[in-house]
């Protein structure tokens, strides 16, 4: 028998700014594999952790809402020329944490990237999909663009890891947002292995900031923080109807998805999508040589 | 009749020359791309490929005659149950691999369009290639989204197989225009590039190669009119898109009238500039400038009417002359250079026309720019025409080269009028500070495309195609999907 080399146990950390901090309150809690046994450390983000990750999110929405719908397209396709060299790590990590099948692992790693591909197209379509001229009966050019909602708050599916993950905020982040996505609280190694390809793919640093974390805990700061703009939530009623009370303070958007929502649905690559994360604008302008 | 040169003398400029380097590497021999290969034409005829700013020898490419055209509506015909029954989302990654590689190999094809079409590699560099990548990229993110594109929410179609025929002065930029939508919509396809600008879609024709696009989805065949003919007059295809000439447009589409095939024409333009007096003047004449001596005015939507109004018409007219004096002409590879050669000696003669009749009719005529005229190639002044009237031909007529038409107006009714006093429906521009005037007069202008404090502004996303006879359909945006689209 040979000797058998260590391996490196790996703490995973958060995501805040485009760097990886751990969390501020030095919580650790384990990852489990699919049989129980444990494969990594997670930090365990707290409410302050939430708080500075809205600081970054802040910080950077406006220049990436200004950024051309176009290049902001090309950076979410540069995403998935990143993750589609990672389509081997992602598959084996939902392997380890789900117990997937070799097959059911890479058809949902394919569909993550898919998505993503298909999203990069939308970013400079929604306007013509979303938007419209208004026939009003005076002497106006009267028009309709969806526009970014500002910071969103995800809530991302507790089932799913990858393709439910990528789905929920990739129309936020197509649509000029910037978010705070919460990963699933049993099976986040998907995401923590997205998160790591943010930074090589030009996603300016604060507009995609990654939690791990208890969503018991971390739900009503989400849900009451004042700088979060929306919230978009694969969550059950009850979870949901804290959402809910907790954001009418600030008169979050709430945008609630079924916590069975059916991820592989073609109404997830449509415009549904960008319900809940875009606001219209209509703009009133005159017409007269008067 | 009189020509007048501005006055500056003062206005010296010393540059040291700033030459692109790169040389892409071009066969001797082009063939036909006709089902995913390259073949000799049928005939085994071939044309001669110049460079307009030297008359140089570049290449040889095949001229396809009737039997090679056959050949390619086969090929496209059999591939077209494959390509439109893909699933749209595989069909818009191949799309997508078209656009990055286009972005990556931007260099060469910039300074191959130069080198055959004759425009300051600036131009090709800044505007062509970039805008070309960019037609790929967003009509890949269409595929999948095709339901959303038309009223009804049904999933569309495509129209089938269809031949595209495009002009010299935009070589790839045309070619992604037709490509990339007809492409996405889930068309195959017969692309003539012009007679003397073939080398840049030749290229692309490798590169779909390359992305693995199946066979006869793509085809490509070079030639001069006969090929042109037998495109437009074979007996199978579902849609021909023709850009060009409103003449040649004519035709085509009196030879299609009994036949249950679609059109797209983008023909001719005369495009008018409103220069109103309230207009930042120093802006609207760098406008002017741009409108009209962009890739030497053979831009079938350039402002080649400036239209001023009266009261600031003098101040204007020394402000565009003064500036078209700096206009740096010569060797288009030079990366200082703003006009370079016309495309061919045959439109340097009809330009030339012009300016004679433009003398006839009494115009006073400005030619500017600064620089030798190098001794071959096709070489055009940026010229100005002064005292033209709303009757004369060079008013009326598309010249397609750096010559602009001063007149003036008094009232807005007035500038309508005479914006809209054309056949063509284009382009127009309106420069104002007053945005209510200027959205009352884009609503009065019977023009495909207006822009506003601006010009020549293009985006795969922004529809562009005329009214009137300029044509109809649209190219880019949403409507333009819709013209490759059965629903």
């Amino acid at each position: 028998m040979t000797e058998s080399r260590l391996t490196v146990l790996k703490t995973h950390k958060l995501f805040i700014k485009g760097a990886f901090p751990r969390g501020e309150s030095g919580r650790t809690h384990p990852l489990h594999d699919k049989d129980g046994g444990v494969l990594a450390q997670l930090c365990t983000a707290s409410r302050k952790d939430l708080r500075e990750a809205v600081e970054a999110a802040k910080a950077a929405q406006p220049s990436w809402a200004a950024a051309t719908p176009y290049l902001r397209g090309q950076i979410v396709y540069r995403l998935a020329e990143m993750i589609e060299g990672r389509a081997d790590e992602l598959a084996a990590a939902l392997r380890e944490t789900t117990g997937a099948s070799a097959k059911n692992a890479r058809a949902e790693v394919d569909a993550a990237i898919d998505r993503t591909i298909c999203f990069a197209g939308w970013a400079d379509k929604m306007g013509s999909v979303l938007g419209n001229q208004n026939s009003v009966a005076a002497p106006y050019w009267n028009f309709t663009a969806p526009e970014s909602v500002g910071v969103l708050g995800i809530i991302a599916p507790e089932e799913a890891p990858l393709l439910g993950f990528v789905s929920i905020w990739l129309p936020a982040l197509c649509a000029g947002n910037a978010v705070i996505v919460l990963a699933s609280e049993s099976l986040p190694l998907p995401a923590l292995l997205m998160a790591e390809s943010m930074p090589s793919s030009d996603v300016p640093a604060g507009v995609f900031n990654l939690l791990t974390g208890f969503r018991d805990e971390l739900l009503k700061p989400f849900a009451s923080h004042r700088e979060i703009d929306g919230v978009v939530a694969a969550v059950n009623n009850a979870q949901a109807t804290v959402l809910r009370e907790q954001g009418a303070d600030n008169f979050k958007r709430v945008r609630i998805l079924d916590d069975r929502h059916d991820w592989s649905s073609a109404t997830c690559d449509g415009p549904d999508a960008f319900g809940g994360v875009v606001e219209y604008k209509t703009t009133w302008h005159p017409q007269s040589s008067e | 009749m009189s020509t007048a040169t501005p006055s500056p003398k003062a206005a010296k400029w010393d540059y040291a020359p700033a030459p692109e380097s790169f040389r892409p590497e071009i066969n001797a021999d082009h063939g036909l791309y006709i089902d995913g290969k390259f073949v000799p034409a049928k005939s085994g005829r071939t044309m001669n490929v110049i460079n307009p700013a030297t008359e140089e020898h570049l290449t040889r490419v095949a001229e396809a005659g009737k039997s090679d055209v056959d050949k390619a509506y086969k090929a496209a015909r059999k591939a077209l149950r494959g390509w439109s029954r893909m699933k749209a989302g595989e069909r818009g990654k191949l799309l997508f691999r078209v656009a990055r590689k286009l972005q990556e190999r931007a260099r060469e094809f910039s300074v191959l369009e130069t080198l055959n079409n004759g425009k300051p590699i600036k131009e090709s560099r800044d505007a062509d290639i970039p805008e070309s990548a960019k037609h790929f990229f967003y009509h890949a993110g269409w595929c999948d989204k095709l339901r959303y594109a038309v009223a009804g929410g049904h999933e569309p179609g495509p129209v089938g197989v269809c031949g595209q025929i495009i002009p010299w002065n935009f070589p790839l930029m045309m070619a992604a225009w037709k490509l990339a939508p007809a492409l996405a919509c889930g068309n195959t396809c017969v692309l003539k590039p012009a007679e003397t600008t073939p080398l840049t879609a030749l290229r692309l024709a490798e590169l779909f190669r390359d992305c693995d696009f199946p066979p006869g989805v793509v085809n490509i065949v070079t030639g001069g009119p006969e090929a042109g003919k037998a495109i437009a007059q074979h007996e199978g295809f579902d849609k021909i898109a023709f850009t060009g000439s409103t003449e040649v447009g004519r035709g085509i589409v009196k030879g299609c009238a009994g036949r249950p095939v679609r059109l797209t024409m983008e023909l001719g333009g005369k495009g008018a500039q409103l220069i109103f007096a309230d207009a930042a003047i120093d802006q609207a004449v760098e406008s002017a400038v741009l409108g009209i001596f962009y890739n030497q005015g053979q831009v079938c939507c350039a402002g080649s009417r400036l239209l001023v109004e009266e009261s600031i018409a003098d101040i204007f007219q020394a402000k565009l002359l003064h500036r078209m004096a700096s206009l740096r002409m010569g060797d288009p590879m030079d990366k200082n250079t703003d006009i370079g050669a016309i495309n061919s000696a045959a439109q340097l003669k009809r330009i030339a026309g012009y300016v004679k009749i433009a003398r006839n009719e009494g115009a006073v005529v400005h030619e500017c720019g600064v620089g030798e005229i190098p001794k071959k190639g096709f070489w055009c002044k940026p010229t100005a025409l002064g005292g033209v009237q709303p009757a004369h031909v060079v008013a009326r007529e598309e010249i397609f080269g750096p010559v602009v038409c001063l007149m003036t107006f008094r009232t807005v009714d007035e500038a309508v009028a005479r914006a809209n006093d054309t056949p063509f429906g284009l382009s127009a521009g309106i420069w104002t500070e007053k945005s209510a005037k200027m959205f009352d007069v884009a609503r009065r202008l019977r023009a495909g495309v207006v822009w506003c404090n601006g010009f020549n502004l293009f985006d795969a996303a922004s529809p562009f195609g005329g009214m009137k006879e300029s044509g109809f359909g649209r190219e880019g945006g949403r409507q333009g999907l819709l013209e490759y689209l059965a629903h």
